[in-house]
């Protein structure tokens, strides 16, 4: 879809507002997230990012205004459905199958790639395992990416937090998204995990050219790789552009001193 | 095990994927079938055949309800109605069509019963995307109830005032399977048949979804899974292996009355699942086998050494009465004390063993 600027934009949220009891989460808020580009979203704390990105995956329903993606609107779809259309997303509080091992995870990941049946699934020998072998070798693929080679049948709940949330990007990957939500990925880690994160990031939207929409509170990563910025404060966007125009807006300036008093 | 870690070729992914990644396993099931199919048929007395064939059928319907309780986390206090549902099913067909003199086969009632069994299952299940855990619980209680009464109200269904249906022996191109040995190896058949099943539901996709959902229900919404649609598979194929366990019995016992499905069967099932191990095959096995044979080993042991120390005349209600006992105890030791049932235990030995003699 043309915009006016001349971008092509993958995701177009227009107007979305949600209320939580008197707490506006989010307020006539817009942004047009370009096609193959790193879009971050950054705000003080509540400022409503995670709320965002909780209704474009569609587990809250904005109360006014409309989301589209590849031109289509996904308003009231389940988060299922929106998966289903290639949105892929991690969470701020890592939300892995804990029980389950890297190499599940991730399998599970390509649930939506993958077709087997329940009445195919008890017979397994033939379809079923031409299936789980093809797309085991996908997983394999991206537990090389990754570097999560020694982990494979490691439980997910054991290991590091870091390490945790690679195995969360590697599993919204395996589903082979068009648009990528990150909820702070790089949070809580330490500067060798976050240069790695930082560096899988930037592959994964040079290499497989995925959109990808990325909340971080991390201004020097936030500031260097992004393409552009929307910033958010009390469930107001106040300012996007691109990282030089974000840096230099005064409402921004603002907020964050204003956060941080 | 180093082999497993490091392949990167598709051969070798397809073994990993394998249910038995080592010979030992593959030469221990071919042993175990020798073993069930063929020694102890000759072997074995009437009686122990008798109860072998009873943890045959158990283990059939334990499966069925692992699969909806250990694998996908929803509990079912009905399961024994849907063995109803697929008894009364089977019996209505076999004994109201004929074909050619002969009853119904039972390679078309056994699936007819499952199917019956599976869409009433569905029905059940829908309250699944509301109410969880106790909630639930009571919904599958109140099934029990009104399945049962229904078939008890319904001459159409029960056959009359008695509620019970009698029918032929199980029959196979003109072999009839009167002997025990041959009811035996016709339940094992689908003992057999259910435990390839199960096993391959839970490695495929569909048993990943359904451990997703039991694990992190929000997880599973965002990497795709239509969490209400795969509860209801999982209601579904529960069902379905209970109305095929219902159809067993039937054919094992000759009569479809609706006795045999009372709730105690019910929680003769949970026991087994919950004693086995929740959401493990071979604990579901060890679970059957456990359930069905401890009032049997209860009942020799207070045979032999109860007349030392009471009235004999008192010995089969004491029996009775030991049997309960133990089953609400071990409930509650394993709930409490290994949630992970049998299976641990075993898993336990065996990765002793795996390692042995190189303990690290
Ligand atoms: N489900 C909910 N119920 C009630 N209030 C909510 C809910 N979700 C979000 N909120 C409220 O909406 C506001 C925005 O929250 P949100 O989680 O979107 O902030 P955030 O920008 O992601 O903050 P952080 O940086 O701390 O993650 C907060 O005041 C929060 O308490
Ligand atoms: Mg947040």
């Amino acid at each position: 879809m043309a915009e006016p600027n001349g971008h092509d934009s993958i995701l177009s949220v227009r107007g979305v507002s949600k209320n939580f009891g008197g707490v506006r989460a989010n307020n006539d808020v817009s942004i047009e997230v370009p096609r193959g580009k790193i879009f971050a979203i950054i705000g003080p704390n509540g400022a409503g990012k995670t709320s965002l990105l909780n209704m474009i995956s569609g587990f809250y329903v904005p109360d006014a205004g409309e989301i589209a993606f590849e031109g289509k609107s996904i308003n009231g779809l389940k988060p299922n459905e929106i998966a289903e259309h290639g949105i892929g997303r991690t969470f701020q509080n890592i939300a892995l199958f804990r029980g389950m091992n890297v190499l599940q995870n991730m399998m599970l990941g390509r649930h939506v790639l993958m077709k087997t049946g329940v009445l195919s699934s008890f017979v397994y020998w033939g379809k079923t395992q031409r299936e789980e072998v093809a797309h085991r070798e996908k997983v394999e693929e991206l537990i090389d990416f990754l570097r999560l080679n020694d982990l494979r049948k490691a439980p997910t709940g054991e290991l590091a937090y870091g390490l945790q949330k690679r195995v969360e990007l590697g599993r919204a990957l395996a589903a082979e998204p068009e648009l990528l939500l990150l909820d702070e990925p790089m949070a809580g880690m330490n500067q060798e995990e976050k240069e790695d994160m930082v560096r899988y990031v930037l592959d994964i939207a040079e290499q497989r050219g995925t959109t990808i929409v990325l909340i971080e509170h991390d201004m020097g990563v936030v500031m260097d790789i992004s393409d552009r910025i929307a910033v958010l404060d009390q469930g107001e966007k106040i300012a996007d552009g691109t990282p030089d125009e974000v840096r230099a807006n005064p409402r921004v300036i603002e907020a964050y001193l204003g956060a941080d008093h | 095990m180093f082999h497993r870690e490091c392949g990167y070729y598709k051969t070798s992914y397809q073994g990993d994927q394998a249910i038995l990644p080592f010979p030992i396993a593959k030469q221990a099931i071919f042993g175990l079938l020798l073993l069930f199919l063929i020694v102890i048929p000759f072997f074995a007395n009437e009686y122990y055949l008798s109860q072998l064939s009873l943890v045959a059928i158990a283990v059939v319907g334990a499966l069925g309800l692992n699969i909806l309780l250990g694998y996908t986390g929803q509990i079912s206090i009905g399961h024994a109605a849907f063995m109803s549902v697929g008894a009364y099913t089977a019996a209505n067909l076999v004994t109201r069509i004929e074909i050619g003199g002969e009853q119904l086969p039972f390679f078309l009632a056994l699936p007819a019963g499952g199917i019956m069994a599976a869409l009433i299952g569905l029905v059940v299940g829908i309250p699944s995307l509301r109410v969880k855990g106790l909630y639930l619980a009571i919904a599958t209680l109140a099934a029990q109830f009104i399945i049962e009464w229904i078939i008890n109200h319904t001459p159409a269904i029960s056959g009359g005032a008695a509620a019970a249906i009698e029918v032929d022996r199980p029959a196979l191109f003109g072999w009839v399977m009167n002997e025990q040995w041959e009811l035996y190896l016709f339940v094992m058949f689908f003992a057999i048949l259910a435990i390839m099943a199960a096993t391959n539901l839970v490695r495929s996709r569909v048993g990943r979804a359904l451990v997703a959902i039991r694990d992190q229900d929000i997880a599973a919404e965002i990497i795709g899974i239509n969490v209400f649609k795969y509860k209801l598979y999982a209601f579904a194929i529960s069902s379905f292996f209970a109305g095929v366990t219902g159809v067993l019995y039937m054919y094992y016992f000759s009569i479809a009355t609706y006795e045999q499905f009372q709730i105690v069967v019910s929680i003769d099932f949970l026991a087994m699942c919950i004693i086995g191990g929740l959401g493990s095959i071979v604990g579901t096995i060890f679970g059957a086998f456990f359930i069905i044979m401890l009032p049997v080993v209860i009942r020799i042991v207070m045979e032999s050494f109860g007349p030392y120390f009471m009235d004999p005349s008192y010995l089969p209600q004491v029996i009775g009465q030991l049997r309960l006992i133990f089953f609400g105890g071990l409930i509650m030791v394993f709930l409490i004390v290994e949630p992970e049932g049998l299976n641990r235990l075993w898993q336990n030995i065996r990765n002793y063993f795996r390692v042995w003699p190189f303990s690290y």
